[in-house]
């Protein structure tokens, strides 16, 4: 048998190579021509195709980020989902390395029944590790186990001039390379510390929150002693409402079960309630994807909590506690046409209630609610492009619409304003309208940093994106 | 959906330059392509940030497809492409030059098909985009006027037709436009009453989402219902 190494085929451009490329939210519609390599060298001749073509290249994992950080219009995109290969797992330890293009569904199903799950994951299942470092991803533990770029022992990084580096937590570069969204160098091969568990259960507990400052009590309780913690926002609460919803905390199971540990057995059901096919679930979404019938949603979601369950423990499966997401297939054509954006900002704890507070008030103002509000705890990191802070962020899922868009742009940036003005931050794979003075100014000195390495990695400015061209990031 | 990006094929006078004008007026980055220079240049002016000007002639076959990706490059993409060039040489009642006709079907027939081709299959692949060609009542039937120049458009209603078919489960829209009369460089000799050019792209530019033929009033709709439904005895006798 040839290896891929090999069997390196000739790469040309041409209309052939043409695909639409969307962000997650689909607010973005692109086209790009599209590569999808299977080994390094593949990379290295379609950067050199770029180079003579005088186009630019956009690296994408599984898409899922949600605005322009995964879309180059017209550019050369190297999608890397078929560097998919576990190179090696070992069981004892719980290190396993692998090409990029692993998904954290991959990994947790290859992982799970020696007793490991991924120390770090996301509220979706699909994310690439390249792609989730690229951004250098938090999970609902954030407050208390980082980012993933934390639980990295070692990548190879492959630079637009050929260069293959290794890199680890000794490295500057390691810092560098992890966090901006895929600007100074591809992440081909990525080693793994997983996190060791007892069972595939956790144990979830919630409690209604009526207001911002219980929230905040909430999460202040708990975060000495949960392993996870996330609560739920009802974006229509008004007044002394604003901030209600419904806080969860979950810790690890310790007794031993293997049952649970058998992936089929943490896969979700393909019925809600028994009888409802999960795969029609968006088509009734789109009923209420509308103001008011998402108000009626929420509200019922809001009182439900505040009676059933309410302050009481139950056991819940990882997969069904970290990836409520993607119980629902297909849940983010609900926003179609117009698609939707996330906006996630972080706001250090001092000032978090007043800011989410603040944000909330303006989308009653503007009559363009969040569908969905979701509050979570952070710590600091020392990656270049971090997005957390010692504080809390607040992710809001907007629809957009060719009536409301210019309008819901005007009112981001007055959130924006809101939250630069609390010393706050910003992330890059939630991102849709930030402006480049914005990013300027949260960034700050990381943003020069960063231009300076651009100069020494990358200095034909190869590496793009829409999101990059947007902020203006290597000027 | 917002026409974000798009291309105007002769776009230097009458219907294109109002075309250009018009989506630019409401935002959309257009590439205007046509071979007078000096008038892109100054149809450009009016503009600048959203008009990119092309000097192209469309009988040039083999830099079509260079062309093309470097607008859609230089553009950052491509929702709307709008095939109008398109010359109607004048032709005596007993002439028959080679020339004039060869001309006709390189400008309306080839050229539509040089470039509407590579405009469909970017759509095709890219699952979205709108494909405009410029027909004309003139293409309903064999006048005895100008035989190539009407069924050059005659040829182009057929070809839109069936890239429509072929499109239609790709999510892409090709609309045929049959303006009557209208008011440009190329009908100033004819004495008739004529629409202006930017009667005719507003109604041109409200057909985007649609996908089908159109004229450009009800009335010309009407008329050549019926036009088209004359036996070809009778026709022939009358000086239509
Ligand atoms: C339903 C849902 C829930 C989510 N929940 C969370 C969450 O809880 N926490 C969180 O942090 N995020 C969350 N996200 C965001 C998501 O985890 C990130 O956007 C992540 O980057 C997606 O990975 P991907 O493989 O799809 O990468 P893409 O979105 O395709 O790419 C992300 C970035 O990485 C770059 N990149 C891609 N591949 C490489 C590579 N090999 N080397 C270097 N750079 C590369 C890209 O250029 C881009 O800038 C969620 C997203 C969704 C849709
Ligand atoms: N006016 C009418 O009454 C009428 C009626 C029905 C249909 N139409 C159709 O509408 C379209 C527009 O016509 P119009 O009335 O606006 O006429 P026009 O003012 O003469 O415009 C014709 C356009 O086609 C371009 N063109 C001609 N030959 C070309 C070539 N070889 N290469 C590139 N571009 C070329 C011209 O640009 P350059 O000369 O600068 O290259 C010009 O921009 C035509 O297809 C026409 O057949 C017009």
């Amino acid at each position: 048998m040839r290896l891929a190494q090999e069997m390196v085929k000739e790469v040309k451009l041409g209309v052939d190579r043409l695909e639409p490329v969307d962000g997650f939210g689909q607010s973005n519609r692109t086209a790009g021509f599209v590569f999808r390599p299977t080994c390094v060298q593949e990379i290295r001749d379609i950067f050199a195709l770029a180079q003579e073509e005088g186009r630019a290249v956009t690296l994408r994992g599984a898409g899922r980020s949600y605005g322009d950080a995964n879309t180059g219009a017209e550019a050369i995109v190297i999608d890397i989902q078929r560097m998919n290969r576990i190179l090696s797992w070992d069981c004892e330890s719980g290190v396993i390395d692998c090409e990029a293009g692993v998904t954290i569904e991959d990994l947790w199903r290859y992982c799970l029944e020696d007793g490991y799950w991924p120390p770090v994951v996301t509220g979706t299942m699909y994310p690439t590790l390249g792609g989730a470092l690229g951004v250098n991803v938090h999970g609902k533990n954030n407050y208390c186990k980082g980012t993933l770029g934390e639980h990295v022992l070692e990548m190879d990084v492959l630079f637009a001039d050929g260069t293959l580096t290794t890199v680890g937590p000794g490295d500057e570069l390691f810092y560098q390379v992890i966090s901006t969204a895929g600007q100074l160098g591809v992440i081909v091969r990525v080693k793994l510390q997983m996190h060791h568990v007892h069972s595939g259960n956790l144990s979830v507990y919630a409690e209604s929150a009526r207001s911002w400052n219980e929230q905040i009590a909430l999460f202040e309780r708990f975060e000495h002693d949960a392993d996870y913690m996330v609560s739920w926002v009802d974006c229509f609460g008004r007044g002394v409402e604003s901030g209600r919803g419904l806080f969860h905390a979950a810790w690890y199971l310790e007794r031993d079960d293997h049952q649970s540990l058998i992936a089929s057995n943490q896969d979700l059901p393909s019925l809600i309630l028994g009888f409802f096919p999960k795969s029609l679930v968006w088509k009734v979404l789109k009923l209420f994807c509308h103001r008011v019938g998402m108000r009626l949603i929420n509200w019922a979601k809001y009182r439900s909590g505040c009676l059933l369950g309410n302050r009481k423990h139950h056991v819940q499966s990882l997969v069904a506690f970290s990836f409520l997401l993607d119980y629902v297939p297909d849940w983010r054509k609900a926003y179609a046409p117009g698609g939707f954006i996330q906006y996630q900002s972080f706001v250090p704890k001092e000032h978090a209630a007043q800011v989410f507070d603040a944000q909330v008030r303006l989308q009653q103002e503007y009559g363009l609610e969040s569908y969905l509000g979701v509050l979570k705890r952070h710590r600091p990191d020392k990656f270049l492009f971090s997005h957390a802070v010692d504080g809390y962020s607040l992710a809001l899922d907007f629809k957009v619409t060719e009536k409301n868009r210019d309008k819901l742009w005007e009112m981001a940036h007055r959130m924006n304003d809101l939250v630069l003005g609390a010393g706050g931050k910003f992330y890059f794979a939630k991102d849709s309208t930030l402006r480049p003075e914005d990013a300027e100014k949260y960034l700050g000195e990381s943003l020069s940093t960063f231009r300076l390495l651009k100069q020494k990695y990358d200095p034909d400015g190869l590496l793009s994106s829409d999101l990059a061209k947007r902020l203006k990031l290597h000027r | 959906m917002k026409t974000r990006f798009a291309i105007v094929i002769g776009a230097s006078s009458g219907i294109g330059r109002e075309l250009v004008r018009q989506l630019a007026s409401e935002g959309t980055k257009v590439a205007a392509v046509a071979r007078r220079t000096e008038l892109l240049d100054a149809l450009k002016v009016e503009n600048p940030d959203r008009i990119l000007t092309y000097s192209h002639d469309v009988t040039d076959f083999e830099s079509a497809e260079k062309l093309f990706m470097q607008m859609t490059h230089d553009l950052g993409g491509l929702d709307l492409f709008i095939y109008n060039s398109g010359i109607m040489p004048v032709v005596e009642p007993n002439e028959y030059s080679f020339e004039k006709d060869q001309a006709t079907v390189d400008v309306n027939v080839t050229g539509a098909v040089r470039w509407c081709n590579l405009a469909a299959e970017r759509f095709l692949n890219t699952k979205s985009g709108t494909i405009i060609g410029l027909g004309s009542v003139a293409g309903d039937r064999g006048r005895s006027g100008s035989p190539v120049y009407n069924s050059s458009k005659a040829f182009l209603h057929t070809y839109m037709e069936a890239l429509r078919n072929r499109l239609a489960t790709s999510g892409v829209n090709v609309v045929t436009i049959k303006p009557g009369p209208v008011d440009t460089e190329m009908t100033q000799h004819l004495s008739m009453s004529k629409m202006s050019a930017t009667k005719a792209a507003e109604i041109i530019l409200s057909k985007r989402g649609k996908n089908g033929e159109f004229y450009l009033s009800p009335l010309h709709r009407a008329i050549f219902y019926v036009i088209k439904r004359v036996p070809s005895p009778i026709f022939r006798k009358l000086k239509i």
